[in-house]
């Protein structure tokens, strides 16, 4: 009777492609916008991604996020550096710039200064130029990305030069990082340069990156440096879902993309749920022949689901294939780098689309169940 | 040609085996205002072997009767007994198996399914028992044979004619070989050559030992293909005969 139903399904071309295209119309809703969503919220984050080799963060104890930062003073670096358990702490400088490039033109940058000693922090994919360079006089590395801002589709050419705070600055390098949420450059240099590509501060140390001695956990001392010098501290994971946690609470993003989600479960429901409501009840008769010759309602139940199920597959696959192809033809958009489509999405896209099915054969089902097989003697 | 009570009866009463027994058989739609008492304490009895008729106008109960010999409906009052199994034997699950098993169904208008072929149409009954489709497909293809169709095999419903599909429908209905077969109006929707040639097939194919047909109809062109005729208005039995009144001429 499996293949019966298949054959209802099939055989009506136009209700089963129509209910197949509702539902990848809401699986390629939900699952690109959640994926955007997601991604955006990873930019939010990009400073916490982006340093690999610092497991604990160390900042003002008042701070709020990653891009308002409230410098701590260089006395606070050895008082994290005295505090038991610490393997290393280290300098971070993170600020925004203004950067001018030859032709006068500039562009708001990010500016990071990595300890001048151990470049804890140092990007870890170079894309040109390599980041011993970066210990050259005046030597600034640029994203990917950046470069494109600052210079356009211009081929790369390292040792071209900008201008920050009046000091000249080189290019040494070209480097892959997390693209940051505000579509900025990013610029990387030493702290005790970094320092003097903005204007001068009383204090100017944004962060302690530490690391805790191999047997002791990152959560633990990341309680023990906040219990003994009254600083924030947190572990690279706390830290970002701080950021992530922020700017999901302060900006009207997870508003927007919350609609947008919901829309696309509620167009995909209404769309496959109504054809495939509409596809049961024109096929209502001949679920009621079928129950007068002796189909019990256990069966089909069956056939409905199976049905729905196929649907529901084949609509997820094409939902899913869409969305694919959308990042897939994105990928070299600079803008959208780093737009991709992460696995729990796709999980996410799948329970969705589960429960699209499941309301839309429920709806048919009762109708089916409470037929009187008598109907079928009735014109 | 029909073979007459009578001549039944002379070549031996013990012949004639019971099938179907109503007693008492009412039918109620609806409460209060709107209640329609559809059945009135019908008492008939049915017999194998045989094609019975049931005619009456339209409203008189026929489709209501059929309906609760074949297991479709329970009625409101009254016994049903079908080849020796009494209602309280027929209840839910067994009903549903029962009528798999045992009932045929021909519809008024055919109720084949449209994205199936005429065969696969065919072979639905014994798939609905669970047969394997290369074995169910045989069978229809056989039972389509039986039918006079064997070039429609592979063709859809909307490329048959209303008779060829009615005569698709009669395939589907005894593919299983059941013991009873229900055919509401068969010929209503059908012109009088397409209704003829149904009712010939039902009466030449249909009709088997230990088989008992049924055919609802009011068309009196199709009243001399009974062994037997049933008369119903306003819900009760009028009268049974056992000999159905002649064809007349020039449509046969
Ligand atoms: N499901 C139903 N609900 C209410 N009334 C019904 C229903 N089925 C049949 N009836 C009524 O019962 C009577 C007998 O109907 P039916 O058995 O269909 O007659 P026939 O088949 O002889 O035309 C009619 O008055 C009809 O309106
Ligand atoms: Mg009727």
């Amino acid at each position: 009777m499996n293949w019966v139903a298949w054959k209802m399904l099939t055989g009506d071309r136009a209700k089963y492609l129509g209910t197949v295209f509702g539902v990848a119309f809401g699986v390629l809703l939900i699952s690109q916008q959640t994926s955007i969503f997601v991604a955006l919220m990873r930019r939010t984050a990009h400073t916490a991604i982006d340093v690999r080799d610092a497991s604990v963060w160390v900042m003002d104890p008042h701070q709020q996020n990653a891009d308002e930062i409230k410098p701590l003073s260089e006395s606070e670096l050895n008082r994290v550096r005295g505090v038991p358990g610490v393997a290393w702490g280290v300098r971070y400088f993170k600020s925004l710039a203004r950067a001018k490039i030859e032709t006068g033109d500039f562009r708001q940058v990010i500016l990071i200064g990595l300890d001048d000693h151990t470049m804890v922090g140092a990007p870890v994919k170079m894309v040109e130029g390599s980041l011993a360079n970066l210990r050259r006089p005046d030597a600034i590395i640029v994203d990917k990305a950046g470069y494109e801002y600052l210079w356009g589709q211009e081929p790369i050419r390292l040792g071209r030069t900008l201008e920050m705070n009046d000091r000249r600055a080189v290019l040494v390098g070209i480097c892959d990082v997390t693209a940051p949420f505000q579509t900025f450059p990013v610029v990387y240099s030493r702290y005790s340069q970094a320092v003097q590509f903005v204007a001068a501060e009383r204090k100017v140390m944004s962060f302690v990156l530490a690391k805790p001695q191999p047997e002791l956990a990152p959560e633990t001392l990341a309680r023990r440096i906040e219990a003994q010098t009254g600083l924030m501290a947190k572990t690279r994971t706390e830290f970002l879902w701080f950021i992530v946690g922020y700017y999901l609470r302060s900006t009207g993003i997870p508003i927007n993309f919350g609609i947008t989600i919901a829309l696309g479960f509620i167009v995909g429901t209404a769309i496959a749920g109504q054809t495939f409501y509409l596809f049961t009840l024109e096929n209502l008769k001949q679920f009621g022949a079928l129950k007068a010759m002796g189909v019990s309602n256990r069966r089909l139940t069956g056939m409905v689901l199976l049905q729905a199920s196929v649907v529901g597959l084949i609509g997820y696959g094409l939902g899913m294939g869409m969305t694919a192809a959308f990042f897939e033809s994105t990928s070299t958009v600079t803008a959208l780098a780093g737009f991709y489509l992460p696995w729990q999405v796709a999980v996410l896209a799948a329970v969705a689309v589960a429960l699209i099915i499941v309301l839309a054969s429920l709806l048919s089902l009762r109708k089916v169940l409470v037929l009187e097989p008598a109907v079928v003697f009735r014109g | 040609m029909t073979a007459t009570l009578h001549e039944k009866f002379e070549s031996g009463p013990q012949t004639r085996e019971t099938a179907i027994v109503c007693r008492g058989i009412s039918k109620e739609f609806g409460k209060g205002e709107t209640r329609v008492r559809a059945l009135q304490e019908i008492d008939v009895e049915i017999f194998a072997s045989e094609l019975t008729l049931l005619v009456g106008p339209s409203g008189c109960g026929k489709t209501t009767l059929i309906s609760i010999i074949a297991g479709l409906l329970n009625p409101t009052a009254g016994d049903i007994e079908l080849f020796g199994l009494s209602q309280a034997q027929l209840r839910g699950e067994k009903l549903v198996q029962f009528r798999a098993e045992s009932v045929g169904f021909v519809f008024q208008q055919y109720n084949l399914l449209p994205s199936l072929t005429a065969v696969e149409n065919v072979a639905v009954p014994l798939l609905i028992q669970g047969m394997a489709r290369p074995e169910a497909l045989n069978a229809a293809r056989v039972a389509l044979d039986a039918v006079d169709l064997h070039a429609a095999v592979r063709q859809f419903p909307n490329q048959l004619s209303g008779g060829q599909q009615q005569r698709v429908a009669i395939a589907r209905a005894l593919v299983h070989q059941p013991r009873l077969l229900v055919c509401d109006e068969p010929t209503a929707a059908l012109d009088a050559k397409s209704g003829q040639v149904v009712m010939d097939l039902l009466k030449r194919v249909a009709v088997q030992p230990g088989r008992a047909v049924i055919v609802v109809t009011h068309d009196d062109r199709v009243f001399g293909y009974g062994d037997r005729m049933i008369a119903m208005a306003d819900g009760r039995v009028v009268s049974v005969s056992d000999e159905s009144p002649p064809r007349r001429s020039g449509e046969n």
